[in-house]
């Protein structure tokens, strides 16, 4: 079984590196960057998939969780801390490695927390957030979830649209590259393409991998057991809110880490990422893939997310999103890859068939 | 000594209904006890409230003398207290095995760190978790279901998956309701053989059942509840004597 994930895993970074070399082969390499995107999107994703398939649980503030990884990363590594330099907080964390100086592109320069401590932060406080939500509303049954994150979301959004020094509609923007082992970082750099794609690959991958792992492990069992019968998985010990909370708690982390570092790859972050319609977004993604399915949600993820940001559906992308979430819950609430063409034909032959039946 | 179990004076009312009224019994380490009653006895609301299905509106249940009334479910399983369901509740989409392994749930202890980072302990953990589950079907016999999907078994074999995930816990107090339902006579006969091996396993074993052969055969005392009141606490031979038992309830049945 860990040998089969692992393999799978490994299957799809060969096809990743095959689809990277094909496309600067045919000279296509700028598509590389909205792939690169997508994965990021997708890794968020990801989380709402074991939340909603796995916890059964609904969470429409999701792009929250994002906006408050990206921009507390934006925020923390931005803030020029250069004039409190004399104080003895900001001395004692520039000391302690915590804080960079960089060039701001104006001949000055930039004192900021450095981009791994700012990322740690921006994770943290993602996380603290969904425990302070997910606490007292999933000791409830049901999908209060589902409007408790409807409301955080809608605050995170109003928060960063109104706040000026988040920058207000703008957004926040001159975010410094995130700095990787040997020399490479996450950034909008020229040239720096390909090693962009391949970090956001191997980091959905590694995500992939743990949470294929976990869905097999105990929690996930524990999870699918809630799912199957929340009482008798209560009567064999399964504390179901503290599952569900941990769930919930980790899909907030993965939406924070997207964040963090897709604001690093554009190099800013705007209030969009916040929107309520960027979380129906990810819900539809992850419905269209199948509740629950890893794999399928992650290829959806991918595709519909490379499209919508090459601008495929144009002025329709968020009708397309609310479209294809409506149709799926008619026709395929297992999701896309769970349809079986043939079955799904016949049960279509036999709607239409029961009323061109001859009379008998 | 303190009881194993003691249950005292407890009531629950559901709107009108006086579902179970100042019931008291108790229950001693090693022993089958049948909770036994017509239709609408107060057996299962009974059951609800030692598991922590349900809280009792007054009285009080203390298990091996710690009070567990108003416990969630999961606090209940903590405890050592497992238990079947009169309608069976399987988990879907999970094979018989996995659906015992949940049984091992608080045997176990990886979490989500270790579930992501697939760590060795926590994988070794699982091995030995499945080698426990296939021990348990092992004893029940049905080892050979293992990779059904158990929600798609025959009734008999569903039942058996049940009882399997719940001695899987370990417990020291199995609870079961209607074990016998739904099963045959030869099914009911190798049913008793098996609880009563439960019970010299260690366990004590507390059931609702309807069906009198079965309670008469292997418990070693009976509760007979009726509308929600107990009405006799015996052995099976003096409760099948019992001029009141007979008349709520054994009594309906020679009228037949």
């Amino acid at each position: 079984m860990r040998l089969h994930r692992q393999g799978q895993v490994g299957i799809f970074v060969v096809g990743a590196v095959a689809l990277q070399l094909a496309l600067v082969a045919a000279g296509k390499g700028f598509l590389l960057t909205q792939l690169t995107m997508a994965a990021y999107y997708t890794l968020a994703v990801l989380g709402i998939s074991l939340l909603m398939g796995y916890a059964g649980q609904i969470s429409l503030g999701h792009a929250g969780f994002f906006a408050v990884g990206g921009y507390t990363s934006a925020l923390l590594t931005t803030f020029d801390l250069g004039p409190q330099r004399a104080r003895p907080l900001v001395s004692a964390l520039e000391q302690a490695g915590l804080l960079v100086a960089r060039a701001d592109g104006y001949g000055g320069e930039v004192l900021a927390v450095h981009p791994v401590a700012a990322a740690l932060c921006a994770v943290a406080l993602a996380m603290a957030l969904a425990l302070a939500v997910g606490v007292p509303v999933l000791r409830l049954k049901g999908h209060y979830l589902a409007m408790a994150t409807l409301g955080i979301g809608t605050i995170v959004y109003s928060v960063v649209l109104g706040t000026s020094w988040l920058g207000s509609a703008d957004g926040i923007a001159g975010v410094p590259p995130f700095p990787l082992p040997g020399g490479a970082s996450v950034g909008g750099r020229a040239g720096g393409r390909v090693v962009n794609y391949y970090v956001a690959v191997l980091l959905l991958s590694a995500a992939m991998l743990g949470l294929l792992n976990l869905v097999q492990a105990r929690v996930g069992r524990a999870l699918r057991a809630i799912h199957g019968a929340e009482d008798a998985a209560g009567a064999m010990g399964v504390d179901t809110a503290r599952l569900k909370l941990g769930t919930f708690v980790l899909s907030a982390a993965l939406a924070a880490v997207a964040g963090v570092f897709l604001t690093h790859y554009n190099g800013g972050i705007g209030p969009s990422e916040a929107s309520t319609m960027k979380s129906v977004k990810y819900m539809a993604i992850v419905a269209v893939g199948g509740m629950g399915s890893l794999w399928g949600t992650l290829g959806m993820s991918l595709a519909l997310n490379f499209l919508s940001l090459r601008g495929t559906f144009g002025v329709f992308d968020d009708a397309v999103f609310g479209l294809s979430l409506v149709a799926i819950m008619l026709f395929a609430p297992e999701g896309l890859l769970a349809l079986e063409p043939r079955r799904a034909l016949a049960a279509l032959r036999e709607r239409l068939g029961g009323a061109g039946e001859a009379p008998r | 000594m303190t009881p194993f179990l003691e249950v005292s004076g407890v009531s629950k009312r559901f709107g009108g209904v006086q579902a179970v009224s100042d019931v008291s019994f108790t229950l001693r380490r090693g022993a089958i006890k049948a909770v036994i009653g017509p239709n609408g006895a107060g057996k299962t609301t009974l059951f609800n409230m030692v598991s922590g299905f349900s809280t009792p509106d007054r009285g009080a249940i203390t298990f091996a003398g710690r009070p567990i009334h108003g416990l969630q479910p999961h606090e209940v399983a903590a405890r050592g207290i497992s238990r079947t369901f009169q309608n069976i509740r399987l988990f879907a989409r999970m094979t018989a095995l996995e659906n015992v392994m949940v049984g091992r749930h608080l045997r176990s202890r990886a979490g989500f760190l270790a579930g992501l980072l697939d760590l060795s302990w926590s994988r070794r953990e699982a091995a030995a978790v499945r080698a426990a589950a296939l021990e348990v079907m092992a004893f029940l016999g049905i080892e050979g279901l293992a990779d059904a999907e158990a929600t798609s078994l025959a009734y008999g074999q569903q039942r058996a998956v049940e009882l399997a995930r719940a001695l899987a816990a370990g417990p020291e107090l199995v609870l079961l309701d209607e074990p016998a339902a739904g099963l045959n006579m030869r099914e009911t006969r190798d049913l008793a053989r098996l609880i009563t091996r439960v019970r010299d396993q260690g366990a004590t074993v507390l059931l609702v059942e309807h069906d009198m052969s079965l309670v008469m055969e292997i418990c070693d005392e009976v509760l007979v509840l009726a509308s929600g009141e107990k009405i006799a606490e015996a052995d099976p031979g003096t409760v099948q004597r019992d001029p009141q038992v007979i008349k709520v309830y054994l009594g309906e049945e020679e009228a037949c």
